[in-house]
């Protein structure tokens, strides 16, 4: 009975602080950085879409730490759940011919989509992050339709370290060109307002992190589903 | 429009209620799938196509996936 009244109390002490905080949410006007981002964003970074420059740009040093973060959660997961080496056949039941071959076809398609996704992300809502993910998914399929598939962990782990590296160049050769790292203007041509080349180095930093989460994510696929039996490896 | 808005909030609040009280580990993130579907429509709603692309990439599609491929891990441990 105390534990339920306790429990009450503490779901109502949070609902007054969500109604207390609540005007707090949401600003009625915009503060000074946000104002700078929205008025001088499109003359600084010259990307169709804002959003893509306060991330790739303005606070790309704060993305450099996220996809730092995803590399470390997939090498951990990686670490703990090791592939299982030589593939023992499992008793289970194979994909039909049907499934195996339509997913065949679709992968294709499906990782063009991640690589327009990517590639057009300073034009168009999405980026590194959503096409990567949409690149893990196509292998995903590959891998749900023929499960002794395995994926070559070496090919992928040398477009994750590269594109990683070619990110932290970028930001060098900002700092080179301009004195700040990750800087925009003045190292690449900023070209005309919604081309494809255009932006500066922005579609370069979003094509990595594309390459960079698409290879992490189908790595932790491929490590999640070829996984040693838990514990087997201690016995 | 808003009525589709509200029957959207609804199907998320009561899928998220559903898969915490789900006996069965795998409807459960499924539940938790269908919470992120319903999320990321509303985010497109409020002007935020970047968010809404990612919760619907990475929340339903592959998170999904991931714990449905633990969820089978651990029930083959559980089973031995």
């Amino acid at each position: 009975m105390i534990k339920q009244l306790v429990g009450l109390l503490a779901v109502l002490a949070v609902a007054a602080l969500f109604v207390a905080l609540l005007p707090l949410m949401a600003p009625t006007e915009l503060g000074p950085v946000t104002r700078h981002y929205v008025e001088q964003g499109l003359v600084e970074n010259r990307g169709a879409n804002l959003v893509t420059s306060i991330v790739v740009n303005y606070r790309g040093f704060d993305t450099l730490g996220e996809v730092t973060v995803l590399f470390l959660s997939v090498s951990g997961a990686g670490f703990v759940l090791r592939r299982r080496e030589g593939l023992v056949p499992e008793p289970q039941r194979r994909s039909s011919e049907l499934v195996q071959t339509a997913s065949r076809v679709l992968f294709a398609p499906i990782v063009l989509f991640g690589a327009y996704i990517f590639v057009h992300g300073h034009l168009t809502p999405g980026g590194g992050f959503q096409g990567g993910a949409v690149i893990a998914s196509a292998v995903l399929l590959l891998l749900l339709a023929d499960r002794d598939r395995l994926l070559p962990h070496g090919f992928l782990s040398v477009i994750e370290s590269f594109s990683g590296f070619g990110y932290v160049v970028t930001g060098f050769v900002g700092l080179a060109a301009t004195g700040s790292f990750l800087a925009n203007r003045g190292v690449i041509d900023l070209g005309t307002w919604n081309r494809l080349f255009s932006a500066g180095v922005i579609p370069v930093i979003y094509v990595l992190i594309g390459l960079k989460v698409g290879s992490e994510l189908a790595t932790l696929l491929d490590t999640m589903m070829h996984a040693d039996q838990a514990g087997e490896g201690h016995r | 429009m808003i009525f589709i808005d509200l029957v959207v909030c609804l199907l998320a609040i009561v899928s998220a209620v559903w898969a915490i009280i789900a006996r069965n580990l795998v409807s459960a993130v499924v539940l938790a799938g269908v919470v992120s579907l319903a999320v990321s429509y509303l985010f497109l709603r409020l002007a935020a196509p970047d968010v809404a692309m990612t919760e619907a990439a990475i929340g339903a599609g592959l998170s999904t996936v991931i714990f449905l491929i633990a969820v089978r891990r651990t029930e083959e441990e559980e089973k031995r």
